[in-house]
Order: structure tokens, then C-alpha cells, then sequence
């Protein structure tokens, strides 16, 4: 029992980060409908923008995750405008390509810059309490409840401001809705600060919680949390949220009772099955296909 | 755009040339005649050095790879990311075969059946990919072939007996030049010829719309299952011919990186277009050497590279586009024909289709 307390713990803490991952892939197919899957590659940027502010700015901990946040926010805006905005009416390909190309840039050039992996220095209390046996690290009880802050803010953003109503409306429809006076290319612009800043935050953490970091640690995690957001229900904000920590709860309670490497096995193969009863994810819902 | 303005004849005169050459129906079998002797050749009086002989081999694979992918992405529609699952396999099953089940003195002229063991083999696994696809379309398909690729690693990775995550070492050298040139030659000419039949039609109509295709009549799952199963063939051949050069495979070889590659050479050469893929296949493997000298930088260049293609030329270098000598002639005709009408519909009414 306090085995699996402790598991679900470790299981929130990896939840929160694919969470926080599969709200940009689907927020910016929300809007665009187009996966950019330069987004794990963010992530590993947000990481090492927290590496730089950590060692050589010598910065605490929230200046680090704004430092980070904000950093890879405008990085995600002028990759939009430079590499995406060209393609808005090319074929999706295009684009899907475009994005696998921007991610591959993203890894050399943080090669070029770190040929090595880097460790981060800690920059969260290291405090463990012991509750009945439960090892509880305040790393891990930060990130959880730092993610939920964020979810909590993403989801004010979304329903309660005008911007987030600017956003749902024209992932409804692109080309009524700017007529109304929407700004489409700021309302795009701010979807991807939000989603990359986002996933900067994940980076962020998972420097916290894991901390070595490398230039190709986005490429397996960024392909998760996309899975994550596609179980959710692609599209869809609260189902990124639920997928993601669905997938963290599988993975690490894999790993805890079965041996570790059948993880991508069981969880993938879980995957499908879902997928099978419900191919649309869980929150999202089927679009009627015309001729 | 400087020399066309300074001698206009002259560049004239090339694109003619270039025009009457792509339209003589000549073309393909001389050159494949020159190709086949070329590739006895170059390995026997040793014409260009081992290095490039072996990126002559890579192209061939990559060939191989990005046209049976693109008969499954360019082609039907569909965005499957799952290929270098689909070549684990095969080059799993080949080196198997080659270095546990078949005795020393039989590998050596075995090979060719062991290729196409394992073509056969990856196309069962194929038949068995093709089913979700049935329902599933889309984001989600990319999703079962991403979910595919991962459980053929970690299935991989957790069989001892074939040594799991060490892999497996000690292939014999067998692909040789001639051989990967047959295998490519059979593979662009077996998708082609399967593009332009009855089948290839149903495939297509299935990119363009599934519905309406389902209500002409055409079996979509049959279709589908087809697809998959001649894609995975030739994947797994791929693979087999890979395994058999690297002379070492483990799953860390055909992980994600490796389908990107392929996804890349595949759009980079132009969906929908087998000249393309050959055209994408080379330029990216070639492009990749070429920049070695730069080391980490041309993983740098190249990406910005591709990012330009695809705002400046977003269909890929060749997308939806053939060599006229490589459309049967009947297509032609029949190609001529459709432009003919269009022409002549468009001066009736100005509204160019989109």
C-alpha cells in the first residue's frame, strides 16, 4: 500500500510534465490543425534556458521558470512567423514537415552549443518528509502543485478572458471569424507563446525532478506527450490534461510492478486498445466526414 | 535568373534538349541497361572507391524505404510514421536468418531468398497494421504506426534470444551493389506498375476522398490492406539489405529519428510522385555526406534547408509530378487528353480549380 502511494506520487509528477507537453501540441492543432512537432524540442530548449539561467545568471528558482517560460514563448512566436505562417495554406504536410525540420534545427544547434549532457543544479528546497512510510520530496510536491497552478491559469485564460475567446473562436472557424475584428495572426502568435511556455515550464521541471539534461532528450518525450494529447482527444485542453497524466499513471506503475523495460511495451499496447474503443480520444468528439 | 536574361537561346536550347529527352520512350531501358552494367562494374575494377560504393548502397535502401512510404503517405493519404518499424522487422528476421538458422556454407547464395524471407515476413506484420487502419484515419492512424514502432523496439529490446537491447553483431557483408540496384529496380517498378493498375486507382481515390470512393464501389479495406501489406514488402526488404551492409543491428538503429529521415526524404522529394522519392531519396542521402566536412553544422543547415523547400515549394521538389518516361504510355495519353480538356474548359468558364 505504501508502495503504491509512493508509485502514484512519482506517477503525478510525470503525469504533470507530460501534461504540460501535450497542452501545446494541442492547443496549437486546436488553432492551426497542425501538430508541430518541433514542440518536444521546446521542451529540451525550455530545459536548457533553465540550465543558462541557473548557472551563468545564477537565478533562483521562479526568475528561472519566467526566464524560461517567457524565452521560450518568443522563441515559439518566431517560429511561427518564420517558418509556419509561410505554410498556412499549403497542404498539412508541408507544414508537419516544416515543424519535424525546425525540431532537427533545434537539437544541432543546442548540440553545436552543448556537445555534452549538462547537469542542473537543484534549485528547489531538496526537503523529504516520511509519512507512514511515504517518502514524500518537496521537489515532487512543487511540481505537482505548480502544474496544477498553470492548468488552473491555462484554464482561466481559455474560458474567462477575452483572448482565450478569441482563441476558441477561431479554432471554430479561420475565415468567418477574423471578420468580426479578431486579430487571427495575435491571436495565433499568443496560442503558441502560451503553448511553448508551457512546455518551456515543463522543461523546466523535468531539469528539476531528472537533472541531466541533453540535446535529444525532447525527441522521445515530445513524441509521448503527443500521444498523451491525442488519447485526450487531440484539440481538446482538458483532454491534454487527463491524457497526460493517464500516461504518466501507466508508465510508472508499469515500471513498478512489472520489469521496467516492458514500459513502452504494456503502455503503448494499452494505447491501442483505447484507441480501438475510442478513436477519437477520450474527450474528443468525432467530426462528421462530408463528400 | 541572371543567365536566362543574359543568353536566353542558350538555356532555351538546353530546356528543349531536356524536353525531347524526357519524352523519348528510350530512355528508361537504356538507362537501366547502363545502370546494371554500372553496378557489375564499379565493384570489380573498383571504378570509384569503397566509400562512395557504400553510399551508392545507402541511396539504394533509401530508395527502397522512401518509395514504399510514399505509397502509403504520398499516395493513399495517410501519415504513417511507423516505416522503421516495419524495416526492424525485416532486417531483424534477414540476420537471423544469416547468422543463427542457416548453416556457414549456405548464407552466401541464400541471400537473395533470405531478402525475400524477410519482405515476406514484415509483410505479414504489414496485413496486421492494416486493420486499425480500416477505422482510424488521420492524426490517429500516425498515432497506431508511432504506437506500432514503439512496441516493435520494446518487443525487441525485451528477447534475449535475440540479444534485446545489445542487438545483433557479426552480419556478413552480403549487400553488394548489384544486388541493391535489383532490389531497387524491383521495388520502383513493382509500385509503379501497381500505381497505374486498378489497384493504384483505388489507393488514390482513397487520398482524395474515402467516402466517396467507398460509394463508387471501391473496397477501401481491401485497398488499404494492399497498400500496407506491398509497403511493409518492400520496408522489410529495405531492411534486410540495411542489416546486411551495417553488418551490426540493435533497436536503438530504427527508432524515431529513423522514420523522420524517411518522412523527410519522402517530402522532400515530393508526395505522390515516384520520381520523387528517388529524386528525395538521393538529394537527402548524397546532401548528408557531402556536408560531413561540417560535422555537427550540417545537421544545422540541412533542417533550414528543408524548411526552405517547403515554403518556397511546398509540394517537395517533385510533389504529385512524374518523369514523362516514367508514366505508362496509356496514362500519357490519357494525361495529354484530361490537360487538352481543361485547357479548353478554362477559356469557357474563367474559374481555374484551385
Amino acid at each position: 500500500m505504501t508502495y503504491l502511494l509512493q508509485q502514484s506520487l512519482n506517477a503525478l509528477q510525470l503525469g504533470s510534465i507530460y501534461a504540460l507537453i501535450a497542452l501545446g501540441y494541442t492547443m496549437v492543432y486546436g488553432i492551426l490543425t497542425m501538430i508541430n512537432f518541433a514542440h518536444g524540442d521546446l521542451f529540451m530548449v525550455g530545459a536548457f534556458f533553465c540550465f543558462i539561467a541557473a548557472t551563468t545568471l545564477k537565478l533562483p528558482f521562479i526568475p528561472t521558470l519566467l526566464f524560461s517560460m517567457i524565452g521560450v514563448g518568443m522563441l515559439g512566436v518566431v517560429i511561427e512567423r518564420a517558418a509556419y505562417k509561410p505554410l498556412r495554406q499549403a497542404p498539412r504536410v508541408s507544414a508537419i514537415i516544416t515543424a519535424l525540420g525546425v525540431g532537427i534545427f533545434l537539437e544541432s544547434i543546442v548540440l553545436v552549443l552543448y556537445p555534452y549532457p549538462q547537469s542542473v543544479p537543484v534549485l528547489l528546497p531538496n526537503v523529504t518528509w516520511e509519512i507512514g512510510g511515504v517518502v514524500i520530496s518537496s521537489i515532487k510536491i512543487i511540481i505537482i502543485l505548480l502544474t496544477f497552478a498553470l492548468l488552473l491559469l491555462l484554464d482561466f485564460i481559455v474560458r474567462r478572458t477575452m483572448v482565450g475567446m478569441a482563441m476558441r473562436a477561431i479554432s471554430w472557424d479561420k475565415s468567418i471569424v477574423p471578420l468580426m475584428g479578431v486579430p487571427l495572426n495575435f491571436v495565433i502568435s499568443f496560442t503558441f507563446f502560451i503553448g511553448t511556455s508551457l512546455g518551456a515550464a515543463a522543461g523546466v521541471m523535468y531539469s528539476q525532478a531528472f537533472p541531466v539534461i541533453d540535446p535529444y532528450m525532447g525527441v522521445l518525450i515530445g513524441w509521448k506527450a503527443f500521444i498523451s494529447a491525442v488519447v485526450g482527444g487531440i484539440g481538446n485542453i482538458r483532454g491534454a490534461m487527463i491524457g497526460g497524466f493517464i500516461l504518466g499513471i501507466v508508465e510508472i506503475m508499469v515500471v513498478a510492478f512489472l520489469p521496467s523495460t516492458y514500459r513502452d511495451f504494456v503502455a503503448f499496447t494499452l494505447l491501442l486498445i483505447l484507441l480501438i474503443f475510442r478513436p477519437y480520444g477520450i474527450l474528443g468528439k468525432p467530426r462528421p466526414q462530408k463528400v | 535568373m541572371a543567365a536566362s536574361t543574359q543568353n536566353p537561346k542558350r538555356l532555351q536550347g538546353l530546356r528543349n534538349l531536356w524536353e525531347s529527352l524526357m519524352q523519348k520512350r528510350w530512355l528508361l531501358p537504356v538507362l537501366l541497361g547502363v545502370g546494371f552494367v554500372l553496378s557489375f562494374a564499379i565493384p570489380q575494377f573498383n571504378l570509384v572507391n569503397p566509400y562512395i560504393q557504400l553510399i551508392m548502397m545507402y541511396v539504394g535502401i533509401n530508395i527502397i524505404l522512401t518509395t514504399s512510404l510514399n505509397l502509403i503517405n504520398g499516395y493513399m493519404g495517410e501519415f504513417s510514421v511507423g516505416h522503421a518499424g516495419f524495416m526492424s522487422v525485416g532486417a531483424y528476421i534477414a540476420a537471423l536468418l544469416s547468422t543463427r538458422v542457416l548453416p556457414v556454407e549456405w548464407i552466401g547464395w541464400f541471400f537473395p531468398f533470405t531478402v525475400l524471407i524477410a519482405g515476406l515476413g514484415t509483410a505479414l506484420v504489414g496485413l496486421v497494421v492494416a486493420i486499425p487502419s480500416f477505422k482510424t484515419r488521420g492524426d490517429y492512424l500516425a498515432i497506431v504506426t508511432l504506437a506500432f514502432l514503439m512496441i516493435v523496439k520494446s518487443v525487441i529490446e525485451n528477447i534475449e534470444a535475440i540479444g534485446g537491447p545489445r542487438g545483433i553483431p557479426g552480419i556478413y557483408r552480403l549487400t553488394n551493389l548489384p544486388w541493391t540496384f535489383f532490389w531497387t529496380l524491383v521495388a520502383v517498378w513493382v509500385i509503379r506498375n501497381f500505381i497505374y493498375s486498378n489497384f493504384g486507382r483505388g489507393v488514390l481515390s482513397i487520398r482524395e476522398d474515402e467516402i466517396a470512393s467507398d460509394l463508387m464501389s471501391v473496397n477501401t479495406r481491401t485497398v488499404k490492406l494492399q497498400a500496407f501489406v506491398l509497403s511493409s514488402f518492400f520496408a522489410g526488404v529495405a531492411g534486410a539489405l540495411f542489416a546486411h551492409v551495417l553488418q551490426f543491428i540493435s533497436p536503438r538503429v530504427f527508432d524515431i529519428v529513423k522514420s523522420t529521415d524517411m518522412l523527410i526524404m519522402v517530402y522532400l522529394g515530393g508526395i505522390g510522385s515516384i520520381a520523387g522519392s528517388i529524386v528525395g531519396a538521393t538529394v537527402y542521402t548524397v546532401l548528408l555526406e557531402v556536408l560531413r566536412p561540417l560535422q555537427v553544422w550540417r545537421f544545422v543547415l540541412m533542417p533550414l534547408v528543408l524548411v526552405l523547400l517547403m515554403i518556397y515549394r511546398p509540394r517537395g521538389i517533385m510533389g504529385l509530378r512524374e518523369f514523362r518516361w516514367f508514366i505508362p504510355s496509356r496514362d500519357l495519353f490519357a494525361r495529354k487528353n484530361w490537360h487538352a480538356n481543361r485547357e479548353k474548359k478554362e477559356v469557357s468558364d474563367a474559374t481555374p480549380a484551385s
